[in-house]
């Protein structure tokens, strides 16, 4: 009672083995046509693996840093070596790998395509904000062979101006320059594509819900990350030229410093989970098969936590002194996050209700973020309340609420759009039953880390600290556990993604009956993505997308009517 | 700006050379690059707001120091400069109107005209900048309140500049007193900043005329000056490698009614580089 849509253009390879052989993975072939190239596809995937090169790297200190706190007094490295690691930690992991790991590697993949455009709005601005990404890590590698850095990575003087006795500091902050600098064009490229190129018949509310994500994080990378480039450098003139902004012995005002930095860095934390958000919302719906509920609602609570993550940084600074008119307003203003937020949550939920929900890999992460950022999220209200904040303060309750928002919201959401896209990316199928246990493994490893530091914080334990009271072993040494777990699951999770790559089952155009454009065009996509522009349809209406055994995906059908004429 | 892209629109809504593989039409392309750009425009003015909020707080905390310090800055020079810049936005924005009516070498002469007045407003920029060097009215740490080092300061220019951060290990009184071990005795135009935050506290600084004894911490003006005008006057430069640029690809014929797109985006840029200056000339010489 269906036949194949004939409006689908079949500008998609007729045969799979086509699209195996002619996309643009393959042409233009060699390394040149990779390093200049201009296609948002190739750039997203270079952006891909270079972030979980970082990753990698920042892992390795964490792994570094939990051994270290095994036990009381030193385990494995010294004090100097632990105040590095843990400075280099947090720089690499903010600034070198959440903050662009979604917009840069996914959204820079699959924005253009989901409005059906051959690339974005500058595609050679986009190549030059890769390249700014690679010197700023390189910049950051350099740091560490210049001595290093212990200052944390809020780098907060007059420690960052004066005492710091490494040399890596101002190189650090140089590299944070050009990232902000590559995070800017990044979102100027997508406002603008989002604006100017989408096609005739996607009206804002019929863009999939992922792109209004990446626009409300691209107006905050816009308008907060050139007031961190200037923080930065004053601090870097500060250090070498003694101009006397922020030294309270030149008559500077470090407060004024950590005011500027919280004003990036508070809205940084939307840059990280907005597109975790958007990843969600799109597997939600297509794991469910069924329409997203409150489109526009989840549309707007984008925008919200946009705006009021402007309006919160005081919420930082509750014990450097502020007045306590402004510490009242900033705590309120900090509930009024969560209202969006939660807005989500249960429009997921909703979504969810009813479904025919299939556990794919993709969807335990959306669900597992949904839980994880449950606890991290209401854990942030006790620290935006200001009696228990004074307690809480600089104790590893601050460290496992924002591991819960960061590396369990948004890291754990970036995996499942990996898996989601990973065989649009590279044309392969991963295995599903590894995908799976490799899953469960995070999720244990990850609350088995955290969890205890929750307990840990509450009892006293402050953040940042080589050495602890023996009482603390217990709790460190489950912590400890935990991240070795997440280690194992993290290597499991490469050895099986890089096998797919080769022994992995080619991928259909359509292997989770998505509705949105991306999955119109062949995988993985050819060059220019369309040749013509696809017809748009509603992004969450599943109903005409059926599972084809012969290709193992699903394909768009045309329902017969019953009665095909009546006249 | 709008009239232009109608213009522009109205001419040219057939694929053309310029046009990129991913536009549809040559309309379509300037108005991404126009929105484009005053995006960027807006994270520059993001960029100096940092600065312009240290200078808030610093002028609000301490506004004798302010009225005390900035007669050191020649209004005179300062007024020059502006009326330098307002010309020059001018011939910009006529160089935009040439090139988009095919006036080829109307539009090269106004871009070198524009080009001449970057050059005069740096010069001029060099004579203040001189100027502070000799007198010693620098920032931070460099500042020697009296007109009587100034030769100290200028024989020993290597103090200065280029001395890599020591990494101090001590506190900052320490590199205090190293800074002032040349007049022999502690400054007392170094005190340390007020205890605890100011927030939103009016201290008791009355509007009574002062003198330098009275006045603590002149370096933060001059570190605030010489950020705001150095940063500025990086963005002159960065605006004139600009204009020099399409002045030689105007000169080559690059440009056409059809399409003269890089011309007016130079020419957005530099009207954002007049416009910062036209709010920082009144914040730092006019005060009263």
């Amino acid at each position: 009672m269906s036949v194949i849509d004939p409006t689908v253009p079949t500008a998609l390879p007729s045969s799979a083995e086509d699209a195996a052989s002619d996309n643009y993975l393959t042409r233009p072939s060699g390394l040149r046509s990779w390093l200049f190239t201009v296609d948002h596809k190739r750039i997203g995937v270079m952006y891909l693996v270079s972030i979980l090169t970082a990753f990698l790297l920042g892992g390795i200190f964490a792994i570094l840093l939990r051994t270290e706190l095994l036990g009381p007094q030193k385990t494995v490295i010294e004090a100097d070596t632990y105040n590095q690691f843990f400075t280099l930690h947090g720089a690499i992991m903010i600034f070198l790998v959440i903050i662009p790991s979604i917009p840069a590697t996914l959204g820079n993949f699959v924005l253009p395509i989901m409005l059906g455009a051959k690339d974005l709005a500058f595609p050679r601005l986009n190549l030059l904000s890769y390249y700014l990404y690679l010197g700023g890590a390189l910049l950051a590698l350099l740091a560490i062979v210049l001595g290093g850095v212990d200052t944390g990575w809020t780098f907060y003087p007059p420690y960052s101006i004066e005492a710091a006795p490494y040399n890596g500091v101002i190189v650090v902050l140089a590299g944070v320059f050009l990232l902000g600098f590559s995070s800017i064009l990044t979102g100027l490229n997508f406002v603008v594509t989002i604006h100017k190129l989408r096609p005739p018949g996607m009206g804002w509310f019929r863009m999939p819900l992922f792109l209004w994500s990446l626009y409300a994080t691209s107006i905050i990378q816009i308008l907060a990350t050139p007031v961190l480039g200037v923080t930065v450098l004053l601090l870097i003139v500060e250090r070498t030229l003694k101009f006397g902004i922020f030294h309270p012995g030149l008559g500077g005002d470090p407060i004024l410093y950590q005011h500027f930095f919280w004003f990036y860095s508070h809205p940084a934390v939307y840059i990280m989970i907005l597109p975790a958000m958007g990843i969600v919302s799109e597997l939600v719906s297509v794991f469910s098969r069924k329409h997203i509920f409150g489109y526009p609602f989840i549309a707007f609570s984008s925008v919200a936590i946009a705006m009021f993550g402007f309006f919160v940084w005081g919420h930082h600074m509750f014990v450097s002194g502020q007045s306590p008119l402004v510490t009242v307003l900033f705590s309120l203003l900090t509930y009024s996050v969560s209202i969006p937020s939660a807005v989500k949550v249960f429009n997921w939920l909703a979504t969810m209700h009813g479904g025919s929900i299939s556990l794919k890999t993709p969807m335990l992460y959306a669900l597992g973020f949904v839980f994880l950022f449950g606890i991290g999220g209401l854990t942030g209200l006790f620290l935006g309340a200001l009696a228990t904040d004074v307690h809480l303060h600089d104790t590893y309750f601050v460290v496992s609420h924002f591991h819960y928002v960061m590396l369990g919201s948004a890291l754990i959401a970036m995996l499942g759009g990996m898996h989601y896209w990973w065989p649009k990316i590279t044309g392969r199928m991963y295995s599903e039953r590894w995908g799976v246990t490799a899953f469960v493994l995070v999720i244990i490893g990850f609350n088995l880390t955290f969890f205890p530091q929750f307990i840990m914080g509450t009892h006293g334990m402050p953040r940042r600290y080589y050495n602890y009271p023996p009482e603390f072993t217990f709790l460190n040494q489950l912590s400890t556990t935990g991240s070795y777990i997440m280690a194992v699951s993290f290597v499991l999770m490469a050895a099986y993604l890089l096998h797919s790559l080769v022994r992995g089952r080619r991928a259909p155009a359509n292997p989770w009956g998505g509705a949105t454009l991306e999955w119109q065009c062949s995988s993985p996509p050819p060059t220019y993505n369309f040749e013509t522009p696809p017809p748009v349809r509603d992004p969450y209406d599943f109903r005409n997308i059926e599972y084809d055994p012969a290709s193992g995906g699903y394909r768009r059908i045309v329902p017969v009517p019953a009665t095909v004429s009546k006249g | 700006m709008s009239t232009a892209a109608k213009t522009h629109a109205s001419l040219t809504d057939t694929p053309q050379a310029h046009v990129a593989h991913h536009f549809h039409t040559a309309s379509q392309q300037f108005e991404a690059a126009v929105q484009g750009m005053w995006i960027f425009l807006a994270t520059e003015i993001l960029l100096f707001s940092g600065l312009f909020c240290a200078y808030a707080v610093f002028r609000t905390n301490h506004p004798e120091v302010f009225e005390y310090a900035h007669q050191f800055l020649s209004k005179p020079l300062g007024a020059i400069n502006t009326v330098i810049l307002l010309c020059s936005s001018f011939t910009m924005a006529a160089a935009v109107w040439a090139s988009q009516h095919g006036r080829r070498r109307t539009a090269v002469a106004l871009l070198c005209l524009t080009l001449l007045g970057g050059f005069g407003f740096l010069g001029i920029k060099f004579v203040e900048y001189e100027h502070k060097w000799k007198e010693g009215l620098l920032w931070g740490i460099h500042y020697q309140r009296h007109a009587e080092n100034a030769s100290a300061a200028a024989e020993a220019p290597a103090v200065a500049f280029g001395e890599p951060a020591a990494p101090a290990a001590g506190s900052a009184s320490e590199n205090i007193e190293a800074a002032t071990a040349e007049t022999g005795e502690p400054d007392p135009a170094f005190r340390p900043a007020s205890l605890g935050p100011p927030g939103l506290r009016r201290t008791a600084a009355s509007a009574a005329p002062r003198t330098e004894q009275q006045v603590h911490n002149v370096q933060t003006f001059f570190g605030v000056y010489f950020l705001m005008t150095g940063l500025h006057g990086l963005h002159v430069i960065a605006g004139m490698a600009l204009i020099a640029w399409v002045a030689w690809r105007a000169l080559k014929g690059a440009f056409s009614p059809a399409y003269f797109t890089p011309v007016a985006m130079v020419g957005l840029y530099w009207h954002l580089v007049d416009v910062i200056w036209i709010y920082l000339f009144p914040l730092l010489y006019l005060i009263h």
